[in-house]
């Protein structure tokens, strides 16, 4: 479990995140959801510990990030997996080199554990003939299962993804939000998803954080998203007008 | 690390031997001919146009206008990979396995420019050939002339002063394009402007660095 409390972030004289507190259960998908710039890739990279905050805390199992001596962070660090948006696959590497790095940085494993791990991870994202392939010669759709391979293959029990859908296009687009509830569930992991996109919602919402302007706005699932009424959230949630219609013609029927 | 010191030795020195060696031979042909169109005066010796050659090679040429070419190539080519491993987010993925990400790109930038005088070694030695086949074969002297002028007054401590500054250079080629990709914001359009800021901002660093460098060795 993951607690944010009061978390405070700036960039010079811009405020991004403005006080938010919540808190992120084990084995389910929590999602942040809300508008492009509304701060959830700064929230993340918090969390991450890439970025530095001015106040609030977090705590890992109930241990203060803050608190942790260098040894302690670089344990807790190698527990954590991360999705960036973009994959961010490290071009010079082949896939499998990609997916084995954080094997070599955090274990003391020989060649083959490592090639055993890598070729298990790489088959359960459903890419067991892609081992030689350079990241640039993959699909972006690839390339998210290359990056969730990476971020899986130390057995991490945080598992932290930035718009992992954002730039695919709608099915490979549920096939990896499914992936990453399967693999959630399946490791018992706690899991943060970024995202914008209502399908992901939808489908794997286990838990709701909305921010708006860098303060958590509403908080929720995906069975309470569809009933609340605050009105930032039914404008987020309608924004588009295919769904516009679906909840129109939902009213009609039901009238 | 080793990879990594190898592929930056090739991105950094082999793939610039063409187009420095390209550029020495023919500059070098270009000054001995300017220099031997530039005395028409019968009591000027001969063999001042190999002589000339060399000393404006070794001294200037060499070490200094190539590092500011090298300044375009290697320098722009490093700020524009460590930036673009900035905005694809490929640097905070390495901070998150617990790497120094500044260490573990930089570091090997520096091993592999460490083989940079041999560059300008042979940027020296091609340009000084350069100058022999035009001044021969365009008939503005002879064999013999030139290579009494290459051997003429020669100074051992000028090829300490051209080392010291190509090793003064190699550190600047090293650091100030780093510096510029690994501390940029912004997309790929801002990948390309800071390529163009860190070769402007190294080619300066090295044109004050070699104004001081000469000013302090040989004034
Ligand atoms: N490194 C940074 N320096 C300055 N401002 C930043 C930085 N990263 C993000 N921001 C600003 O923070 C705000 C929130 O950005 P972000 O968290 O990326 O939004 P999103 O919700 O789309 O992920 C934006 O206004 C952005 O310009
Ligand atoms: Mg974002």
């Amino acid at each position: 479990m993951i607690e944010v409390k009061n978390l405070h972030k700036s960039f010079g004289d811009a405020h991004i995140l403005k006080g938010i507190s919540t808190t992120f259960e084990k084995g389910k998908t929590n999602l942040i959801i809300g508008q492009s710039g509304s701060g959830k890739t700064v929230f993340l990279k918090c969390l991450l510990g890439l970025f530095e905050y001015e106040q609030g805390s977090i705590a890992y199992e109930g241990r203060i990030m803050s608190n942790l001596t260098p040894n302690e962070k670089r344990d807790l660090r190698s527990q954590i997996g991360m999705v960036f948006q973009g994959s961010a696959l490290f071009d010079s590497m082949t896939i499998a080199e990609n997916v084995m790095f954080p094997l070599k940085m955090f274990t003391k494993q020989n060649q083959s554990e490592m090639q055993d791990r890598v070729d298990f991870v790489l088959n359960r994202v459903n890419l067991s003939d892609a081992h030689d392939k350079m990241p640039s010669e993959a699909s972006g759709g690839m390339q998210k299962r290359v990056a969730i391979a990476r971020a899986i293959v130390n057995n991490p029990k945080y598992l932290f993804c930035d718009e992992p859908n954002s730039g695919l296009d709608p099915k490979t687009a549920i096939v990896i939000d499914n992936l990453i509830q399967e693999i959630t569930d399946e490791y018992q992991m706690t899991t943060v998803i970024n995202s914008h996109d209502m399908n992901s919602v939808m489908e794997i919402g286990e838990k709701i954080v909305f921010l708006k302007d860098g303060l958590k706005e509403w908080e929720g699932s995906k069975e309470t998203i569809f009933k609340t009424d605050n009105e930032s959230v039914t404008d987020f949630v309608y924004s588009s007008n295919l769904f516009k219609k679906v909840r129109r013609m939902y009213i009609e029927e039901n009238q | 690390m080793r990879t990594l010191i190898f592929k930056d030795i090739d991105d950094l020195i082999i793939n610039s031997l063409g187009i420095v060696a390209f550029i020495s031979f023919f500059v070098g042909g270009v000054v001995a001919i300017q220099t031997s169109l530039n005395i028409s005066n019968p009591l000027i010796p001969k063999y001042l146009v190999g002589f000339a050659t060399r000393q404006s090679i070794i001294l200037e040429f060499a070490p200094t206008f190539i590092s500011i070419i090298m300044a375009g190539k290697v320098g722009s080519f490093i700020t524009s990979s460590i930036g673009t491993m900035r905005v694809t987010e490929q640097i905070d993925a390495l901070e998150v396995m617990g790497i120094n990400a500044l260490n573990y790109l930089v570091f090997p930038k520096f091993v592999a420019l460490t083989l940079y005088p041999f560059i300008i070694s042979i940027a020296m030695f091609l340009g000084v050939l350069g100058g022999l086949a035009a001044c021969v074969y365009g008939g503005y002297g002879t064999l013999e002339d030139y290579i009494e002028g290459i051997q003429t007054d020669f100074i051992p401590f000028h090829i300490i002063y051209a080392f010291a500054k190509t090793l003064v250079f190699a550190f600047l080629l090293a650091t100030i394009p780093s510096f510029y990709g690994y501390y940029m914001k912004g997309g790929a359009l801002e990948v390309g402007k800071a390529s163009t800021t860190s070769f402007v901002w190294t080619s300066v660093v090295i044109i004050l660095a070699n104004y001081f460098l000469t000013s302090l060795l040989l004034g």
